[in-house]
């Protein structure tokens, strides 16, 4: 290979600088943050659905709640062990997760997301 | 090492396969988790054409706020006071709620009286047909809902409406208004800058089995009356065969849902 040496320097650098947003990011943002329970949920043991299943589709849940209930007037939720709850960011979710700023808010900052949410649901007060 | 393009398609096509079905797996397992069901509350009112009929002479002033103040207090109205206003329900004066009605030598009583308005739920809503998003629509019992979640802020609504029975969001509720005060009903949501607010017939009351706001505030002197059109049996359709009601504007074609005796 001609000029070896600077083809894979060239390369190195390229790698470097395309990968330079994830390493920054990696070094900047630290650990996941660990989102802490109120005692209320702690008590709940589980959430509306499995764990899992929330951490990972809470927004298309979300989503689905405001449609039924708003757009189809279907304001309960039989969850898939038969549970019933009121279908409601505000007073059901909220209810629970009362500690929004140690809840939703330390993986929504940690993720740079910004769910609109509270613009016009009211959030929980918390006692600081 | 030599391969064949045979075995390479192969072992190709056998990793897609592979690939495929633990994407299958996965999107299976989610399907699996999201089979819950909704249904809506067995308590919830139902109806097929929800309507209020407003009997005015047993609205006094004092009455008259009542299930103003109810109304703006249980949906987070603000209150600017200014040409920027929101309003659910509201008055005026006869001569711009009935135009072309009125005549030199009205009743002073009606004259003078501040008639109580809100969104007539009209049966042929011009401000749905308009709305470009469906974030305002109808309901199967009548009621024209809105979807604040949808609402682009377009206004289209507001011109559609001859009523004036819409209100838009000139600035955020919440870092005005609601700055250094609660919004006083923390179980609803308050509305953010650049949508459209409307009465909602209380929506949110008739599903868990509550009476509209404006009409409990009333309720003992039963000057609005609340029921559905279509059964008639109910309260409201009752008093319309006694009694004789108008609606604002039928010219136009809208067919409003709230009556008034005059
Ligand atoms: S009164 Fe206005 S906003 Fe209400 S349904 Fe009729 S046209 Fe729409
Ligand atoms: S302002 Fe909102 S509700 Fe009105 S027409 Fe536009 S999108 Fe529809
Ligand atoms: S029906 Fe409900 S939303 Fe409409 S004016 Fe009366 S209290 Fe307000």
């Amino acid at each position: 290979m001609y000029n070896k040496g600077l083809v894979i320097t060239g390369i190195v650098i390229f790698v470097v600088f395309f990968t330079s947003p994830f390493l920054i990011g990696l070094v900047k943002s630290g650990p996941p943050p660990e989102p802490e329970l109120s005692p209320k949920a702690k008590l709940a043991k589980q959430c509306v659905e499995a764990k899992e299943y929330m951490v990972e589709s809470h927004m298309q849940m979300l989503n689905d709640w405001r449609n039924e209930a708003i757009r189809e007037g279907k304001r309960i939720y039989v969850a898939t062990d038969g549970k019933e709850y009121t279908v409601s960011l505000q007073n059901t979710c909220m209810d629970c997760h009362s500690n929004k700023s140690k809840f939703c808010d330390q993986c929504h900052n940690y993720a740079e997301v910004n769910p609109y949410c509270w613009e016009c649901h009211i959030e929980p007060k918390e006692k600081l | 090492m030599e391969r064949s393009r045979r075995s390479f398609l192969k072992i190709l096509g056998i990793s897609t396969l592979g690939l495929g079905t633990l994407s299958a797996v996965d999107l299976l397992a989610k399907a699996e988790m999201g089979k819950a069901e909704y249904s809506p509350n067995p308590k919830g009112m139902t109806g097929k054409r929800w309507a209020l009929v407003v009997d005015v002479k047993k609205l006094d002033e004092e009455t008259t706020q009542k299930a103003i103040e109810a109304c703006h207090l249980i949906h987070n109205v603000p209150d600017y006071g200014d040409e920027e206003e929101i309003k659910w329900i509201w008055t005026d004066k006869y001569e711009h709620v009935f135009p072309g009605q009125e005549h030199a030598y009205l009743a002073e009583e009606i004259e003078e009286k501040p008639f109580l308005l809100l969104c007539n739920h009209c049966s042929n809503p011009p401000c749905v047909r308009v709305c470009p998003t469906q974030a305002t629509w109808q309901r199967g019992d009548g009621i024209v809902m809105m979807d604040q979640h949808r609402c682009i802020g377009c206004r289209y609504c507001m011109a559609a409406c001859p009523f004036g029975a819409r209100s838009f969001n000139w600035k955020d509720p919440r870092t005005t208004y609601f700055k250094d005060k609660e919004p006083p009903n923390p179980k609803y949501p308050t509305r953010t800058k650049g949508v459209v607010e409307k009465c909602n017939l209380c929506a949110e009351r008739l599903a868990v089995g509550e009476m509209p706001a404006c009409v409990e505030a009333v309720k003992d002197s039963k000057a609005i009356v609340f029921g559905d059109l279509e059964d008639p049996h109910s309260e409201a359709r009752e008093l319309l065969h006694e009694r004789f009601a108008i609606r604002r504007r039928p010219e136009l074609g809208t067919s409003p849902n709230v009556y008034y005796i005059v």
